[in-house]
Formats: C-alpha cells, structure tokens, sequence
C-alpha cells in the first residue's frame, strides 16, 4: 500500500467527520482510506494543468428570490421530529457553564 | 391476464375506461407485497391496506368526475425511501432516521401525486444510496426476484425488485452514479436517469448533490417516458433545477431509427466484461443495424479515470450533505452521553453504518486543508475532460450504447468484503453522472444463470428523446421477461 494512513491521520479525520471509533473501527479505517487512496492516486497519471475545475455541468448562477416567507408555520410537526423538544424549542445538552 | 403483469399504462387505461378500479388495482398490489415482500424485502414501508385504499377511491372520483385525465391517474407506485413523504415515515434505509417523519414531500412525488397516483410504500436501499447491491440497508438486503440468492443491484434494488416482482406497477428511484440504471439491469427492469436538473431534487436526501437525479423505473421504455413527463418540472426550490424547452418525452416512443449515428466505445469492452453481457450487448448493435441505424465502433477515452473522480466528488458532497444529521433535529439520538460534541459523535457513529461512513471519511480527507487541491480540485478538472471527451462524442454521434453494469447480479454477500470491486461495478454507468447525461438501461436478455442483462442508450444533455426513441425501437423486437416468481 502506498498510502499509509497514521493514527494521527485517522484521529483529525475523525474529529472533521465528527465520529467516534473504536480501535478496531480504527484499524479498519485506515486499512480503507489507505486503499482508496492508492485507487484515487490514479488521477495524478492524467495531465490536467490549465483544465479549469468543474463543479457543475452547465452554466449556473446562483439562484435568487425575494426574501419574503411562503413556507406555512409547521413548528410543531417539526419539532415532533426531535429527540428532545421543550417549549418550542430543540433542547441539546449544555454546551457552557 | 393478471392485473399486476400490466404495465402502468395499461393498467390506467384500464382504469379510465372503468374495466378496473384504482382500489382494485391498489389491492391486486397490496396481495402481492403480503405474498412475495417477506421474500424479497423491497420495501421498508408498506402503507395500511386502509390508507392506500382510501387514497385510490379519492382517485377513482376524481377521474369519474374528470378533474384527473392523466394516463397515471389511480396507478399504484412505490417510491424510494430517500424521498421526503409527509406523514410517511422515510428512513433512507438508515438507523439514524428510524424514526424520521417527513413535514413535506418530495416535488417529484407531489408531481406524482397530482397526476393521481396511488402510493403503496416506500422501497429499500443502500443506506443513503451508499452502495450497488442493496445490501448496505440498514433494515436488511433486497432479494433479486430472478434468483433470492442474487443482489437486485443498487442502491434503488428496493425499487428495481418491486417492479420486477409486481410489487407495484412502477417505482420511483435515484441515480447518483448508476443507482438506477444498474439496478435495473440486475432486475430486469427499464430505468432512465435524466439529464441533471430535469427532476426536481426538492425533498430528495442528498446524497452527492452535483450528481444525484430522480428517475423512473417500470417495465418498459414507454411507462418510463410517461412518468419521466410527469415528474419533470422546473423548480425553484431546487437551485440546480433546468427550465427545459419541453418535457413531451413520450413523443419520442416512435418505433423508427433509420439514419440514427450510435457509436460504441471501444475502450468499455476490456477486461471485466463478462462475455455473456458482451455478446447480449453487441447483438442490441446489430438489431439497431438491422432497423436502419448505423452503429459503429469508436474511442471515448478516460473510461478509467471516471471511477476515481467519482468517488472523489461524492464522497465530498456527501461529507457535508450528512453533517446534517446530529441528534438534534430529527433522526436517532445515542442514550448516554457527555456534552454536545459527545452526543454529537456517538449519536453518528452509531446511527451510520460502515459504508457510510467510509465514505463520510473519505470525503472529510478530501476536503481538508492540504490535501483539497491535490484531490478534490483534481477530480473537478478530470470530470471536465470526461465531460469534454463526451460532448467529441456527441459530435458524432446521436447517442451512445453501453453494458449497464459489467456484470449480472452477484451473489449476496459478494461484494461489500471488497469496497474497490464493487465500485468498478459502476464503470458504465458512473461518468454519465459525472456528465450530467441522460441514460436508460432496458433489459437485452439472460445470461447463462439465468439472469437478466441491461443496455445502455446514452444521450447528450437535453436529448432523452433521441434515447427513448432508440430504446423504445429496439424493445420493439423483443418480448418483456418476467422473473419466475412472477410466473
């Protein structure tokens, strides 16, 4: 394998990705990562100095509307949707003292 | 002849001219899920007997009191569970949205809707359309009704089943990177992913956003052009959604494609092709020849840099599309936990499953600080050069042929051990998305298990008709399939 993925590696993409492995997950990720890597590697064969990336298909703008509300109130049936719900509101644990 | 062997429109026919009800045919459905679903696990939803009822004897008055004149009107359907249905629980075949109850539904399936369709459920998946065999679901694999130990492909092998076990009369799936067009291969069935930005993506779970499209799947090219009609529209709600000139696909179900141009790429006949799918689809060649069409052989070229890009870009997207999902909103929320960042973490790693993950992973590495150039930036400019050896192509060639998927099902329990050989499973289809192209795969015969075989028809952007012309002549020439199950 060419690329090798180091725990240090495995642990920041973690903390971007937001989750949280467990050592054997770990392992596993990195053995992946590390195999994916050597197939996306097979990009830097093609010469693409001076192509201009693409991110759409076709020309587009960005799409603008006049700010004005046409959704219906539907609080309360979104709100039943959350794990936790208090007055309105979605309660999250308490992330400062 | 059965009720549930018609196809969509002949079933609305049926419907409109009062030889059968839309509750009749609603409960000729419904007794076929109960009969084969436990078997073949397409859905992860099937509505009360009551509710799909109720909603197709509201159909039935409103064509009896001509308000609802579509060919659709009173057709029962199955919808993947990665498109919102308000009241209808839409899973997107995960844990971490076991519990989600859409507040809104879907432009593409309120489309439906309004042309007075019946919905019967919602069908299984990849786990957020993760995946090319159905097996990444968190509520268990889809069995591919031509043969149970087989995969009905992916990720829509929920959708793709139920139309070839008669589980429903059409469906509706997703298409990211094949993930209706190889299904529908694997099951028999007829598919087009259209042109991006045709379907609304309105209320579609986003997957890869630069590349995911709703398409339709039915039993053959025609059901699939009337659908395709009736779900198309331009939507302000979806930023990326195409004002097109005219959404009359099915003007184009001429048998006819004398003087057509069609070339097939050479360099999609290498290694892994497997000589069954080979031969099935140099024959659609020359039945094409036969009808008038010229079709010839030709270099597309960067056939192997495609994957790569692909998974680059959306595993990207798909890092950011499912950061959305944190335990707050909607969805799973872990038990125990410390703090936000905590519940956050355990809330994802235990409401994901592997696929998803790895590709969460990759996708967060892409795009880091030091690495984003090299990978990501790179993939853009190698989707420009797929997308440039396309438009050469397209200047000529009216449309090009293809196998759907190397292969025909695998086996269950073949494919996830090796990540890489199941995305190479997506080579045909993957840079039609990459493209933003339309593509319709129709079946083109069984392998010698016994198994069926999918053409491709691919078109330049805005041209599904000349596709859906080319598709619908040569389906002309042959007889649709039936599974045994359904036999």
């Amino acid at each position: 394998m060419a690329n090798v993925i180091s725990d240090d590696t495995i642990e920041y993409v973690g903390i971007l990705a937001k989750l949280e492995l467990s050592d054997e997950e770990k392992e596993q990720a990195k053995k992946d990562m590390g195999s994916m890597l050597d197939y996306i590697d097979k990009l830097n064969e093609l010469d693409t100095d001076g192509v201009e990336p693409m991110s759409h298909v076709f020309p587009v703008d960005n799409v603008f509307r006049a700010d004005i509300v046409t959704n219906g109130d539907d609080r309360e049936q979104i709100l039943s949707n959350a794990p936790e719900e208090k007055d309105g509101a979605f309660v999250v644990p308490k992330t400062f003292d | 002849m059965s009720l549930m062997k018609m196809t969509a429109l002949e079933l609305g026919k049926k419907i409109k001219s009062k030889e059968v009800s839309a509750a009749e045919a609603a409960k000729a459905a419904i007794e076929q899920i109960n009969a084969v679903d436990k078997e073949i696990n397409s859905y992860v939803t099937v509505l009360d007997e009551d509710v799909i009822v109720k909603r197709a004897e509201q159909v039935q008055k409103a064509i009896d009191d001509g308000s609802m004149t579509g060919p659709l009107a009173g057709v029962p359907v199955a919808i993947k569970d990665n498109m919102c249905t308000q009241g209808i629980l839409t899973t997107c075949s995960s844990k971490i949205l076991g519990n989600f109850i859409p507040t809104y539904t879907s432009e593409a399936v309120i489309n439906l809707e309004k042309a007075g369709a019946v919905i019967l459920g919602k069908t299984n998946m990849d786990e957020f359309a993760m995946g090319s065999t159905t097996e990444t679901s968190y509520y268990g694999p889809t069995k591919n009704p031509w043969n149970k130990e087989h995969v009905p492909g992916g990720s829509s092998g929920g959708s793709c089943a139920a139309v070839a076990a008669n589980e429903c009369f059409y469906a509706l799936g997703s298409d990211t990177g094949g993930s209706i067009r190889q299904p529908s291969s694997f099951c028999g069935v007829t598919g087009i992913k259209p042109t991006y930005g045709t379907v609304s993506r309105y209320g579609l779970i986003a997957y890869g956003s630069s590349l995911d499209q709703i398409g339709p799947i039915a039993k053959d090219v025609s059901d699939c052009a009337a659908i395709l009609e009736t779900i198309a529209s331009y939507d302000r709600k979806d930023s990326t959604s195409v004002k097109r000139d005219a959404y009359d696909f099915t003007g184009a179900l001429v048998d006819d494609v004398k003087a057509m141009k069609i070339g097939i790429p050479k360099d999609y006949f290498g290694d892994g092709l497997d000589t069954d799918v080979k031969n099935a689809v140099l024959k659609v060649a020359d039945v094409l020849r036969e009808k008038g069409a010229s079709v010839e052989e030709f270099d597309l070229s960067l056939v192997e840099y495609a994957i790569p890009a692909y998974y680059i870009i959306a595993s990207a997207e798909a890092s950011s599309n499912l950061a959305r999902f944190e335990g707050v909103k909607y969805g799973y929320r872990t038990e125990e936990y410390e703090g936000l960042h905590n519940m956050i973490k355990k809330t994802r790693s235990e409401g994901f499953g592997a696929e998803v993950k790895r590709r969460i992973m990759l996708g967060s590495f892409v795009l880091s600080s030091g690495y984003y150039d090299a990978y990501y930036i790179k993939a853009l400019r190698t989707k420009a050069l797929i997308k440039q050896a396309f438009d050469k192509a397209f200047e000529s060639y009216d449309m090009i042929i293809a196998p759907a998927a190397p292969t025909t099902a695998p086996k269950l329990g073949d494919s996830l051990s090796d990540p890489i050989k199941m995305y190479l499973g997506d080579i045909y289809t993957i840079s039609v998305n990459l493209a933003g192209l339309p593509g319709i795969s129709v079946p083109c015969g069984l392998d010698r298990n016994g198994l069926p075989i999918g053409i491709q028809f691919i078109g330049n952007c805005f041209e599904e008709k000349k596709i859906i012309r080319a598709a619908y002549a040569y389906e002309q020439t042959r007889e649709y399939a039936e599974c045994g199950l359904c036999q």
